[in-house]
């Protein structure tokens, strides 16, 4: 092996001190053990970013495996003279197993790939979800693919304008408000739509994503084009004693999350009751018994956050969909829009396949390049979105608020006699 | 082993995963039973004939493989949880099992060598299981107090060569919890900051608020380098994003070799792209015209087409957003709205973004109420409030004038008399 050359990089050793692991500790070590020039190649080139404070690494460059559309993002750097072992350095989406639990074999095993094969440098994980292997040479890219299936029998992640990979809270694996069976669906679907996830034929990406209850843990609402938030239809179980463990203070509030401030005693109509966003709560003092009107419960998730062993989610349960999330580019962020207020779900979850197919199919007729379907919904109006494309009857819930303006929309079969009008016969009702 | 043999063993654990479609559930798939050969794939592949030997569309391996016994068999089934301390939670079944799980945060941005050390762990403590949250913290799972005591001693002696801890306890209840965050200046192209960096100076500086539970709520802290927003930055309590000050340049003598530029155009949310024709050499060339002053710096252009190029050292900087979450508890989820519209890029500290971070944490920590987020307490209070109780010079880059900016209009005369109003 040649010698290794090192960079002097006062400012990024900065970052070496203070308590925060030090992503520049943990690279120098793995590059002095490993004798990785690409540690200290890319150190260096950090190094002349933060003198810069402009970015070294050039615009994308398309390299992937054979077949698939996505899973690679080509990457090259512009100081191919002073970095030469990072001058291609191309990032691996590896698709993350449902709710990110692993086992050591596994873990062992792929490290030992990427050290043979990239930088050795990783992302645990994209903000997608995906395990991002951060450096590699186009040469490898196949030997990794071929490596990944045949060594691993994993996969690799979306990119590009295809389906990415769906990701979901750990649910019934360990939370106990999980309405439903975040893993589980997940999987179900990453399986159906592998086409989808590999071969790009969409106007630019779409996003699922699963959280197991209206706290959204990984938020679905914010991210995803196309949102399942667990819910329950019927009415929130109370165990009454364990409501008076928590005023008589025997319980801890919000399972311990406030331990570490002295918030006073735990008030029950100050901390839950006139927080409750509807006020359909009721505490009877004389009595010591906590009622809920739960026809007007919004289910936000509150009362039973703070006292979770004596409140629980309803027993009739199943997910809001909701549509069309994104961040700012291009017009704007959006958070998703309900769609379907409440919908039980069955393995193998038909009912949300066919669904997926009627929102694919319409935005790839008439989505625009670069258009996510939330901003395709926002040009063609959420009312025709959900009566001429979806089929769906419109209720007050798709709304916040009905409309301000009376400028509608009024199609020619709405009106008696239709849009076709002699202006002669107007003509003789009023004269000109 | 030779490379035959192994082929012909990996041919043998192919066919076991094909009769039952991956779908390990009892047993982990025994491929990973198999160590790492590093020379077969250069044998399985022939670029010749590619589509030889090779696997497509099989996703990720079946999640029940990888799920602790006790997980597996209380699946669905836990009924309660609670948080023994910051960092720690255990969990109840309806079974009587219980589990304590000890959550600790990290870079993101790590080694092969530093996931090993997360398997030692597991090995030690775990049987091997292991599981990231969405905040990019590691959660190993015991079943006794014994374990956990021992595991918690452990995790708090590993330290890297200058002393940084490697796996910090926190991130439950209200606390700050582990920064969402993208690429930098590490591995991306757009970027007008840096990420790794700049988390790192922030989490240095909050690393009490990770470890405790003294906050009014939860915050959730976030971070992209532009605005693509890799980081779900827009839904996030105190949030980061990069911003480029200067409109792109234009490369007339390669545009229209690296780009197509109907694309780069129609790229531009404000139409602030238009074709046009230059003499190069006495050859025309194809290319645009940016019109300055609709410029909104984005880089939709730029991530388009490399040959508008957008960054720049002194044009680049921090902006830096609050009151978003994400979470439908109490009130729906919210945006993120600007606050500070600009701080220079100040590598490797990052000082004043992180300064400022700290103060709007520690105002909002000195003045909201209990369960109230960050969004939540400045709607009680009126955002004029805020600006005054935090010190935050107003501008009128926090006044809205993109798609929708009527609907953050004061259209009544409910207002605080702040120090804001002059009165002669
Ligand atoms: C070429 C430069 C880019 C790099 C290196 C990059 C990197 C990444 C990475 C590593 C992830 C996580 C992926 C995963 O977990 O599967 C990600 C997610 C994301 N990317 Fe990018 N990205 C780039 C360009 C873009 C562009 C051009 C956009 C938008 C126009 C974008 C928007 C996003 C968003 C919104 C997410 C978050 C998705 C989620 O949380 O669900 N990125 N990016
Ligand atoms: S989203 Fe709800 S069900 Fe899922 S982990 Fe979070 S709290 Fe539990
Ligand atoms: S879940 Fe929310 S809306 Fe429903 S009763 Fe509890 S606090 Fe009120
Ligand atoms: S936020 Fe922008 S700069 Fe950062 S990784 Fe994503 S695309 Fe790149
Ligand atoms: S930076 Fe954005 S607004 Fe400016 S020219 Fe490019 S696409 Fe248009």
């Amino acid at each position: 092996m040649s010698e290794i050359k090192k960079h002097d990089t006062p400012m990024v050793d900065q970052l070496k001190s203070g308590p925060w692991p030090s992503f520049v500790d943990d690279i120098y070590s793995y590059g002095e053990k490993h004798k990785k020039q690409c540690a200290f190649d890319l150190m260096g080139q950090l190094e002349l970013s933060y003198k810069h404070k402009e970015t070294h690494w050039k615009h994308g460059g398309i390299v992937g495996v054979f077949g698939y559309g996505g899973g690679v993002i080509g990457r090259y750097s512009d100081q191919q003279e002073k970095f030469p072992s990072i001058w291609a350095f191309h990032t691996i989406r590896v698709h993350h197993p449902a709710g990110k639990w692993y086992h050591t074999a596994a873990l062992r095993k792929l490290c030992d790939m990427w050290d043979h094969r990239g930088s050795g440098f990783v992302n645990f994980h994209g903000s997608t979800g995906d395990m991002v292997l951060l450096g590699t040479t186009t040469e490898q890219l196949e030997p990794v693919f071929f490596d990944l299936t045949h060594q691993f029998h994993w996969d690799l992640g979306g990119s590009g304008s295809n389906l990415r990979s769906p990701a979901c809270c750990m649910g019934k694996s360990r939370c106990e408000w999980a309405l439903f069976d975040t893993q589980e669906i997940d999987y179900e679907l990453t399986m159906h739509f592998q086409d989808e996830l590999h071969r790009p034929a969409f106007p630019y990406k779409f996003k699922f994503k699963f959280s197991g209850c209206p706290l959204d843990c990984v938020a679905a609402i914010a991210r995803a084009d196309l949102s399942f938030i667990g819910t329950w239809i019927d009415e929130i179980q109370i165990d009454q004693e364990a409501v008076k463990a928590y005023v008589n203070g025997e319980l801890k509030p919000n399972a311990g999350a406030f331990s570490d401030r002295d918030w006073g005693p735990f008030d029950i109509k100050k901390e839950v009751i006139d927080l409750c966003p509807t006020k359909c709560m009721h505490w009877d003092e004389k009595e010591q018994k906590l009622y809920i009107n739960n026809k007007d419960c919004v289910r936000c998730m509150h009362c039973i956050a703070v006292m979770p062993k004596a409140l629980k989610p309803g027993k009739d349960r199943g997910v809001s969909i909701l549509i069309g999330a994104k961040s700012v580019i291009l017009e704007g962020a959006q958070l998703s829009t309900l769609l379907i207020p409440f919908m039980r779900l069955e393995p193998p979850y038909d009912d949300v396949k066919e669904l997926v197919y009627k929102i694919w199919d319409y935005w790839m007729e008439v989505g625009k390049n670069r258009e996510r379907v939330g901003e395709l919904i926002q040009r063609i109006g959420l009312n025709r979105f959900i009566v001429d494309v979806m089929g769906m009857k419109p209720i007050p819930q798709h709304v916040r608020i009905p409309r301000n303006d009376p400028y509608i929309f009024w199609r020619e079969e709405e009106v008696p006699g239709g849009w076709k009008r002699d202006i002669k016969e107007f003509r003789k009702r009023h004269p000109a | 082993m030779a490379d035959e043999k192994v082929i012909e063993k990996l041919k043998e654990l192919w066919t076991k995963y094909e009769e039952i479609d991956g779908k390990f559930d009892e047993e982990m798939d025994p491929v990973f039973k198999e160590p790492y050969y590093p020379g077969v794939a250069e044998k399985l592949f022939n670029p010749d004939k590619p589509m030889e030997n090779r696997i497509t569309d099989i996703g990720p391996p079946y999640f029940r493989q990888f799920l602790p016994p006790i997980i597996k068999k209380n699946y669905g089934k836990w009924v309660s949880h609670e948080i023994i301390q910051p960092g720690v939670l255990k969990y109840e079944s309806e079974t009587g099992d219980v589990i304590y799980v000890v959550r600790c945060g990290t870079p993101r941005l790590e080694t092969t060598d530093y996931i090993r050390e997360i398997c030692d762990i597991a090995d030690k403590y775990c049987d091997g299981y292991v599981r990231w949250t969405t905040r990019n913290n590691i959660e190993f799972h015991v079943d006794s107090e014994e374990k956990l005591k021992a595991l918690i001693e452990d995790l708090k002696n590993r330290k890297h060569p200058n002393g940084s801890y490697k796996f910090p306890i926190g991130g439950t209840g209200a606390s700050v919890s582990n920064i969402v965050h993208t690429q930098g200046w590490i591995h991306c192209h757009t970027p007008a900051i840096d990420a790794s960096g700049v988390v790192k100076s922030i989490m240095d500086e909050l690393f009490e608020y990770f470890g405790s539970h003294k906050l009014p709520a939860k915050t959730r802290l976030a971070l992209a380098c532009c605005l693509n927003m890799c980081g779900a930055v827009h839904c996030s309590d105190i949030a980061i994003v990069g911003i480029h000050r200067k409109p792109p340049m234009v490369e007339d003598d390669r545009i229209q070799h690296v780009c197509e530029i109907p694309l780069a155009i129609a790229a531009c949310p404000l139409g602030a792209i238009k074709p046009a024709t230059v003499e190069i050499d006495g050859q025309k060339k194809k290319t645009v015209r940016v019109n300055a002053e609709r410029c909104m710096f984005c880089g939709n252009c730029y991530t388009m087409c490399p040959a508008m190029p957008i960054a720049d050292g002194e044009g680049d900087g921090i902006a830096i957003v609050v009151g978003g979450k994400v979470t439908n508890r109490i009130s729906p989820p919210k945006f993120s709205r600007v606050v500070i519209p600009f701080i220079p890029n100040e590598p490797p500290r990052w000082p004043t973004a992180v300064k400022w971070i700290k103060h709007i944490l520690e105002v909002y920590s000195q003045h909201a109420n209990k369960y109230e987020r960050v969004g939540d307490w400045i709607e009680r209070i009126g955002w004029e409030k805020f600006f005054e109780l935090t010190d935050i010079p107003f501008t009128e880059k926090s006044i809205d004038d993109y798609r929708l900016a009527y609907t953050t209009y004061r259209t009544s005369t409910h207002f605080k008399f702040t120090k804001h109003i002059e009165i002669k």
